[in-house]
């Protein structure tokens, strides 16, 4: 019944199971992709080709320095520094959005080259390539709705700051937001080496 | 909404539908979803009397196939997803583990409401899966690919029902874990926890890392459908059999998330009817961890019969072995417990035993599907059907009704018709043989499961099942009727009707909105009897 209980050590532990959860969920799809990857390494490895890595690696280090300025605003936060840490949470939605643009960019191309599940193209091709595709769009696709997820997650915090709802004394909101994003980032992290480098 | 039971000051106490639809009180979260549990389950058993009706006699006796397609698919998600997943958990466990624990509350009251909200929206969405697009599911609960994938039939909105009430699940394992780690009265040590906390601690932590399996998975199938993904599509070099083992990753620890909470309801009862301290507590507590965490590395016996390797049957199978182990441990500890106690046989005692018996019916035919020969022989048989029913039903579906039986006058206040309860509970028992036992036998014979139609041999077994639902029918109308006047107009309760040693007890029946009204200091164990006395 009481709602004014506040429980630091018990939200961070939600959260950090709530991140084993995302982490098997994207599990399954790595698993499938490992099996995948045996069956069909040839066909991978061609496939990978069709990939840009410019673009790729490019919106590593964008994720890589948004998952900095989240770092830095629950720092602010903590000093007390309200307005540091706002503006570093909007840095990071921010950067959040051209990671989804390159992407936009990116799934666009590959389209136009008919490189997408039941294309033509792929289905001339060899079978593992088609499959290499498919794990592509559901992976990147499915990493790409949590950074939109993300985005709103931090935009709320940047909201609960803004209204003094979430401060230096009470900052596990912030904290945990932040602590989602890095997993994001660390998903694409494992996502970028085995999508573009295994060519 | 029960004015029979609204005492002042007790949970009952605040009124109107907003007092319930978006109450943070676990007390009243719990009953939410134990009245759409049981709703739901009265569904699903009609489902089954209408499947066993039309296999009393060979040949089509009241609907076509397709129709019978849908009825068994549907059984098995409604069944599956809606009631036993939730069933005590989300029910039981939350009215009574905030209670168990000395705590105000679970950790996370508005993420409980939110879950129960997911599963009221996973619910309304499987229930859409019948009444909209080209008709209901028709794939069996498993939803295989490649036929899930093409079947014209409604299984992408099914999915996503499965997908949120996936997630419902998931975040009241979260809550539990938190709140058994973090709000614990003091003095409620480890091993001060009741065994029914122990059983929801290793239940929440395979509803937790289990089920984002099944949730991309389901994710992967609407893929497939909407997306043309061709991710299990072998002509795309994709894999079918890859979505049977993403798929048994879960449902098998499933099985788990089914009965681990009934074993604990189980190990609660015993020894209050049988005054006496449970016999070999840490070995229950560890054995609820070691199912947990075993039952995790078997789901491949699922698919014994689906091309692996050699090798990987003998692992799987050797596995399967090993998690029987923790399961007889409760099973010879909960008889021990009895032995030489001084036993009540009180409706609650009789629904447990009940489940013991049943239980092992089922868990000692687990190892015949178990061992890779015989499953051979047995593998997608009614052999099958009548394992998992013994399991589910005559497990996890007792010890429900145990746990009914045992808490209703904590919760409502007032007793039931003791002498009805357990002529229910000997009905059921009786009923739940007649209904399932021939199907060992027909599977033994070779009746595959799921068929519409069979050979004129099997059809004496048949009839004797479908005899045996009725006797079922029988007792569960019998049961919920004694339930409903008990609740209703049944003698008013002290705080311990049956002399139990842990925490709920102390408080009033029904408790005050407010659990505890000074935060509880526990100097003893759960089963310490002494100085415990029973409501005259």
């Amino acid at each position: 019944m009481t709602d004014t209980h506040k429980d630091y050590e018990g939200a961070k532990l939600g959260m950090w199971l709530f991140l084993f959860t995302e982490i098997l969920l994207f599990g399954g799809l790595f698993v499938l992709f490992a099996v995948y990857m045996a069956r069909h390494h040839e066909a991978f490895h061609m496939a990978s080709r069709h990939l840009d890595v410019r673009m790729g690696a490019a919106n590593t280090v964008v994720l890589i320095t948004s998952s900095w300025l989240a770092a830095l605003a629950v720092a602010a936060l903590k000093r007390g520094q309200d307005a540091r840490a706002r503006g570093l949470t909007l840095g990071t939605i921010a950067l959040a959005g051209v990671f989804l643009v390159i992407k936009y960019f990116e799934w666009s191309a590959k389209f136009r080259h008919g490189l997408y599940p039941g294309s033509e193209h792929l289905a001339a091709g060899p079978p593992g390539e088609a499959v290499y595709f498919a794990m592509y769009y559901a992976m990147t696709g499915l990493h790409g709705l949590h950074v939109t997820v993300g985005m709103g997650v931090l935009g709320f915090a940047w909201w609960l700051m803004r209204t003094g709802r979430c401060t230096r004394a009470d900052f596990v909101f912030l904290e945990n937001g932040a602590l989602y994003w890095h997993l994001v980032d660390l998903i694409w992290i494992y996502l970028f080496p085995l999508f573009y480098l295994v060519g | 909404m029960n004015d029979a039971s609204a005492a002042p000051g007790s949970f009952w106490a605040a009124r109107g539908l907003a007092s319930w639809l978006f109450t943070t009180d676990h007390k009243r979260i719990g009953l939410l979803y134990l009245w759409c549990v049981l709703g739901f389950f009265i569904v699903g058993v009609v489902l089954g009397l209408l499947i066993r009706l039309e296999l009393i006699a060979p040949g089509p006796t009241i609907m076509g196939a397709q129709t019978y397609n849908a009825m068994f698919t549907l059984h098995g998600v409604i069944m599956i997803f809606l009631v036993v997943i939730p069933s005590i958990p989300a029910s039981f466990g939350n009215i009574i583990l905030p209670l168990h624990l000395g705590a105000e509350d679970v950790a996370f009251p508005r993420l409980n409401m939110f879950s129960w909200w997911l599963y009221a929206l996973g619910a309304a969405t499987a229930l859409a899966a019948l009444f909209t697009g080209d008709g209901p599911p028709d794939t069996g609960w498993t939803f295989y690919v490649p036929f899930s994938a093409v079947t014209s039939t409604n299984v992408s909105v099914a999915v996503a029902a499965v997908f949120i009430l996936g997630f419902s699940s998931i975040l009241t394992g979260l809550n539990f874990i938190v709140t058994i780690h973090r709000l614990r009265a003091p003095g409620l040590t480890w091993t001060r926890l009741s065994l029914f906390a122990w059983a929801l601690y290793a239940t929440a932590w395979i509803q937790l890392l289990a089920t984002p399996i099944l949730g991309i998975t389901g994710l992967l199938i609407i893929a497939e459908r909407v997306l043309d993904m061709g991710v299990f599509d072998p002509a795309r070099g994709g894999d079918p059999i890859l979505y049977q083992h993403l798929f048994w990753i879960y449902s098998h620890p499933a099985v788990y998330i089914m009965v681990l909470p009934a074993m604990g309801v189980i190990s609660d009862i015993i020894p209050v009817f049988a005054r006496k301290a449970i016999f070999g507590y840490k070995t229950i507590a560890f054995s609820s961890l070691a199912i947990a965490f075993a039952g995790s590395l078997v789901w491949a016996h699922h698919m014994f019969v689906s091309g692996m390797s050699d090798t990987a049957v003998m692992v799987f199978s050797l596995l399967t072995f090993v998690v029987a182990i923790p399961s007889a441990v409760k099973v010879f500890n909960w008889v021990s417990t009895l032995y030489k106690g001084s036993i009540h046989m009180e409706p609650p005692l009789v629904f447990a035993l009940g489940f013991i018996f049943l239980f092992t019916m089922g868990g000692i035919t687990g190892l015949v599907l178990g061992a890779a020969g015989t499953d051979m022989h047995t593998h997608d048989t009614y052999f099958v059907v009548g394992h998992f029913h013994y399991v589910i039903f005559g497990g996890t579906g007792m010890g429900l009704f145990a746990a009914m039986h045992y808490w209703l006058p904590k919760v409502h206040g007032r007793m039931y018709n003791k002498r009805v309860a357990t002529w229910a509970a000997l009905i059921l028992i009786v009923g739940m043989n007649g209904l399932y036992f021939p199907m060992y036998v027909m599977g033994l014979a070779g009746m595959p499961r799921r068929y519409y139609d069979y050979l004129p041999q099997y059809t004496a077994m048949h009839e004797a099942s479908t005899v045996g639902s009725w006797v079922v029918a029988a007792g569960l109308a019998l049961m919920f009727a004694n339930l409903w006047r008990g609740l209703r107009s049944g003698p008013r309760v002290g705080p311990n009707p049956w002399g139990a040693a842990t925490l709920e007890w102390t408080l009033p029946s029904p408790p005050p909105a407010h659990n505890f009204p000074a935060e509880p200091v526990v100097d003893r164990g759960p089963y310490d009897f002494r100085g415990v006395r029973a409501d005259d």
